[in-house]
């Protein structure tokens, strides 16, 4: 795709804290893209903890982490910013110069291209990704035989079956690939699903009429030559042992935090954060910056409202570089008219 | 005070001074060991699986629900626990735990 987005900053992360700088960005004019590579906005907040209440962010005695997503994106919305989820950042690319950046974005998934002034990553731990069980040689079977999601169920048909863990993943995909499956094996470490009662039900109906199994325990090994997936060892509770036949695995043990690209971006890492400094939050790239969990610096807290006060500062700094003819002036939302227009409240 | 012993995945064992009303895990991370605790301690990653050494595993409280279902999301073995969900106390002194392997 020769097509390219042209626009001021690239957001990387659409947790809070890339959230609220879309706040803090757009008080000074400055337009932007977010993306993230899971399929809905809030990071952690959305994904992990969509329910515990959080109990230090400034002026909300108690919001949830789906609740603080909610007004984050409530109070975004003057701003229009552009989401583009389900996509991870592959490339990051200076074509500027230090006085003058510029930089060219690339993700992964359908390839679109940005050019922007500015970036900040904003990505937390790093991107969602599928957490990888530790098997023995698990790694020379992927993308042949073990499988991390379901892109086309047909690739299944007529195979044996085995999938691994008992939230709704691994049951949706229970029920909806038994019908075409040879045989479908359901492994689980205990007897109880953290799933939908309904499809655990269903489920449980499919194993009392012997159209699929139900076994309890840990893969221990796997078998097969070539990358091709013959069968599992499991490992059941009481130190048995039994073999199940398969040709494909699907392990579905929900999602983990991995840093990613961002190691390639040639960028100083320490630790797998992003140091950076404590007046711009600018990494070592000029333009670059990095808020949120995913940088450091002496003192460093890795708190939400961090972030956004990381966010506010480092929004100064982009606006020298989108803006380097205009001379910035500070404003309250409480007092600035110019300011209450850009949030649609001016009397 | 007391101690915890630490084994990590390279089958080192440390002992860690700990400190009461500290997680586990906060101890393990606090002394520097690789212990990842994405989450904080707010039992929603398993990043801080450990196993946990024969004739301790009683003298803990057992695992809440919402600990069970984070240890279905790794490879546990009937002596998996997170480490952010054990509060340290003084009858843990010489408590003894394993790093749990990380998925690639």
């Amino acid at each position: 795709m020769t097509d390219h987005i042209e626009t001021d900053v690239v957001i990387i992360g659409a947790g809070p804290v890339g959230l609220f700088a879309v706040f803090e960005l757009g008080l000074l004019d400055i337009k932007c893209h977010l993306i993230d590579i899971l399929p809905k906005v809030g990071g952690q907040c959305a994904e992990l903890y969509p329910e515990k209440p959080i109990y230090d962010i400034p002026g909300f005695p108690m919001v949830t982490g789906q609740g603080l997503v909610d007004n984050l994106m409530a109070q975004i919305e003057p701003f229009n910013p552009t989401f583009h989820l389900n996509e991870m950042v592959e490339s990051l690319e200076s074509i500027g110069t230090p006085e003058a950046p510029l930089f060219r974005v690339k993700t992964s998934e359908n390839g679109t291209t940005f050019i922007c002034k500015s970036v900040i990553i904003a990505a937390g731990g790093g991107s969602f990704q599928p957490k990888k069980p530790p098997i023995d040689n698990i790694e020379s079977y992927e993308g042949t035989s073990v499988f991390y999601a379901v892109r086309k169920m047909e690739m299944f048909r007529n195979k044996n079956v085995l999938i691994v863990g008992g939230g709704d993943s691994a049951l949706d995909w229970t029920v909806n690939l038994q019908p075409i499956a040879k045989r479908l094996t359901l492994l689980h470490r205990r007897d109880a699903f953290r799933a939908a009662p309904h499809t655990v039900e269903k489920m449980r109906s499919l194993v009392a009429s012997g159209d699929m199994d139900l076994h309890l325990g840990q893969v221990s090994m796997l078998k097969g030559e070539n990358h091709v997936l013959e069968g599992a060892v499991i490992r059941k509770d009481d130190g048995s042992e039994l073999t199940v036949d398969c040709d494909v695995m699907l392990p579905f043990f929900g999602l983990t935090m991995k840093l990613g690209p961002i190691a390639d971006w040639g960028l100083n890492l320490h630790e797998n954060l992003v140091p950076v400094d404590t007046e711009k939050f600018e990494t070592s790239v000029p333009g670059i910056f990095a808020i949120g969990d995913i940088n450091t610096y002496p003192g460093k807290l890795k708190l939400i409202l961090s972030g956004f006060h990381e966010g506010a500062l480092a929004a100064q700094k982009v606006h020298r570089y989108v803006y380097p003819e205009k001379k910035l002036l500070f404003q309250y939302t409480t007092s600035s008219t110019s300011l209450q227009k850009k949030l649609g409240v001016a009397a | 005070m007391g101690v915890i012993h630490v084994t990590d995945r390279a089958g080192q064992r440390h002992t860690l001074e700990a400190i009461e009303g500290w997680r586990v895990m906060e101890i393990i991370r606090d002394w520097g060991l690789p212990i990842e605790g994405l989450c904080g301690g707010a039992c929603e990653c398993a990043t801080c699986h450990v196993f946990v050494a024969e004739g301790w595993l009683d003298k803990l409280y057992p695992p809440t629900g919402e600990e069970e279902d984070q240890l279905d999301t790794v490879m546990t073995q009937p002596n998996s626990r997170l480490s952010c969900q054990i509060l340290w106390t003084p009858e843990l002194d010489g408590l003894e735990v394993t790093l749990a392997p990380t998925g690639a």
